[in-house]
């Protein structure tokens, strides 16, 4: 009686199917071997990093320079003085971002359609587009930056802007469409070769193969990568401040430049960091969601 | 697959421009890949008669699937001349996009287009080739689906479907632009052998439809029933051509022979 009762509690885990089915002896010992597996690991996984987070806190309040450095990087009343003016500042790296992103992203796809076209015609449009993506891929984004920022409004060219935002956003999508090129080029020549053959056995043309059956899927591929991408620049539209614009971090610059003070910093660098979580996050959900999908046999 | 129901499977019926001359034809094919280094194709010439089915057979590697990329212009061939309907496509002013148009092609792996639905598969080129109106894109393509078994499948992905089913809607995309010729690369050998059966139906409604047929095959059983003309190919040569009770009854070369035995011998084992 007691056994048939401890039974019935045991396959609640695991409910019984419509065909009577019973778990055996086997499968319960299993089940409860892997709970106090489970259990055992959790317990260690909490103590541990108990232990880790008070040996870090005692490590770093015990420092000899802790309470001057806290005053300098953690001062509340500093943070409170700095937010507002930094979520001010943010409000410009946020329609960076969105002008930036677009840009790049249909630059980086001409781009990237540019290196694949074949035939002799379009070799200058490669060689160019090879050119251009081999020259700001590797230069240091914050050269290229100072170079456009300083460089463009030396020319003095009638009618160019000097404007360090319209400029900084400039050398963005000129670096960010160069490696955005290359996701998207690696995602084109992912797409099977028979998927272009069978494409054109059906009539379509090679741009119409291109814009009908490569690109749709390359682009489903790609836009994990892409959103990486774009996590990546969402902090380096930071990186306009060194032209003058007023953005989050120039703005803690501000504040900090008056009294010494690098509170500001701390929380301007904090909420770039609130702001690229949920953007992981959701690059996550979308990697974890194709590969479901994959894994079911569909493609998105 | 009746044919009562009035939906013309393909341009079969239509008269051929040729004037009854055959719908394609290789004068002296030669094809060569690596700059010359190996030759694929040499000297091959085939005539194809309107509403017959040739079957290309041979071992792997003897050139039946790059005599079908040629005839469609997937390949470009090093000499010699391909018709279609008497007008040569091998010209290097054809248009190759209009020739294409005109044959449809089933590929060993299906090669369904699997970011699109079974019926967007079948109505890309009658829609972005032909300027078909999507609605009766649409619903030429649910006929040709009826008609292959596929009814409820038209909002299925390819990749839900079985090999049998997913070879199915490839041979009604081929369809959809109301072909002259329709070629067939080993459309079976990537299939279960339970699945071989609904597959090879298909193409035998297609022959009593009167559809011009050119295929590579390892059925050699099938080709036997179904082919007007076979063709053993060996080393990139026309060996020996046919009807199939001359090529599988009383084959004349010693290769031939050798090809069939073999292949009788693995249906064995």
């Amino acid at each position: 009686m007691t056994y048939g009762a401890e039974q019935m509690t045991e396959t609640t885990a695991a409910p019984p199917g419509d065909d009577g089915y019973v778990p055996s002896a086997r499968r319960l010992a299993r089940e409860r071997y892997r709970r106090a597996r489970a259990r055992r690991a959790t317990a260690v996984a909490a103590l541990s990093t108990l232990v880790t987070g008070a040996v870090l806190v005692f490590a770093i309040t015990a420092a000899p320079g802790w309470p001057r450095t806290r005053e300098t990087f953690f001062s509340a009343a500093y943070a409170r003085l700095a937010l507002p003016k930094v979520l001010e500042g943010l409000l410009l790296n946020l329609r960076l971002l969105v002008v930036c992103g677009a840009a790049v992203l249909v630059l980086g796809l001409l781009l990237a359609v540019a290196r694949t076209l074949r035939g002799p015609v379009f070799f200058p449009l490669r060689a160019l587009a090879t050119a251009y993506t081999d020259f700001f891929r590797g230069m240091p984004l914050i050269i290229c930056l100072l170079m456009v920022v300083f460089g463009v409004p030396a020319l003095r060219l009638q009618g160019v802007t000097t404007d360090p935002v319209v400029l900084g956003g400039a050398a963005l999508v000129l670096t960010y469409s160069a490696y955005v090129a290359e996701v998207f080029r690696a995602g084109i020549e992912a797409v099977h070769p028979s998927q272009r053959a069978a494409a054109r056995s059906l009539g379509l043309t090679s741009g119409q193969t291109l814009r009908f059956v490569v690109l749709p899927q390359a682009v489903r591929r790609v836009v994990p990568p892409l959103l990486n991408d774009l996590v990546s620049l969402q902090k380096d539209t930071g990186l306009v401040s060194i032209a003058g614009a007023v953005d989050a971090v120039y703005a803690a610059q501000i504040i900090a430049g008056k009294d010494f003070n690098y509170t500001p910093y701390v929380v301007a660098g904090l909420v770039f960091v609130a702001l690229t979580i949920p953007m992981t996050r959701f690059t996550d959900w979308v990697t974890a969601r194709m590969d479901r999908r994959r894994s079911q046999g569909g493609t998105v | 697959m009746s044919t009562t129901d009035g939906t013309a499977v393909a341009g079969a019926g239509e008269p051929a421009a040729g004037d009854g001359g055959p719908v394609l034809r290789m004068e002296a094919v030669r094809k060569t890949y690596g700059r010359g280094r190996t030759v694929v194709l040499r000297d091959v010439d085939l005539a194809v008669a309107p509403h017959t089915v040739t079957a290309l057979i041979g071992a792997s590697g003897s050139g039946k699937s790059t005599l079908l990329r040629c005839a469609n212009l997937l390949e470009e061939i090093d000499d010699g001349a391909i018709f279609l309907d008497g007008e040569e496509i091998t010209d290097p002013r054809a248009d190759a996009d209009a020739v294409r148009r005109r044959i449809g092609v089933v590929f060993q792996a299906y090669n369904l287009f699997p970011h699109m639905s079974v019926l967007d598969n079948i109505t890309l080129a009658p829609r972005r080739v032909h300027g078909v109106p999507r609605a009766q894109a649409e619903e030429h393509a649910r006929a040709l689906l009826a008609r292959l078994g596929l009814g409820g499948r038209a909002g299925e992905y390819p990749d839900r479907l079985s090999g049998g089913q997913q070879q199915r809607v490839a041979i009604a995309r081929a369809l959809a632009g109301r072909p002259r010729l329709l070629l067939l690369d080993e459309i079976t050998a990537a299939l279960d052998p339970e699945l071989v059966g609904e597959v090879l139906r298909v193409v035998r409604d297609l022959k009593e439809d009167g559809m011009t047929m050119v295929l590579a095959t390892h059925e050699m059983g099938f080709a036997r029933q179904v082919a007007d003309q076979v063709c053993f190919l060996d080393g990139g040569v026309v060996l020996e051509r046919g009807t199939p009770e001359e090529v599988f009854g009383a084959p004349r070369q010693e290769r031939t022979r050798q090809f069939l035995r073999r292949i009788t011998e693995a249906g064995r084992l």
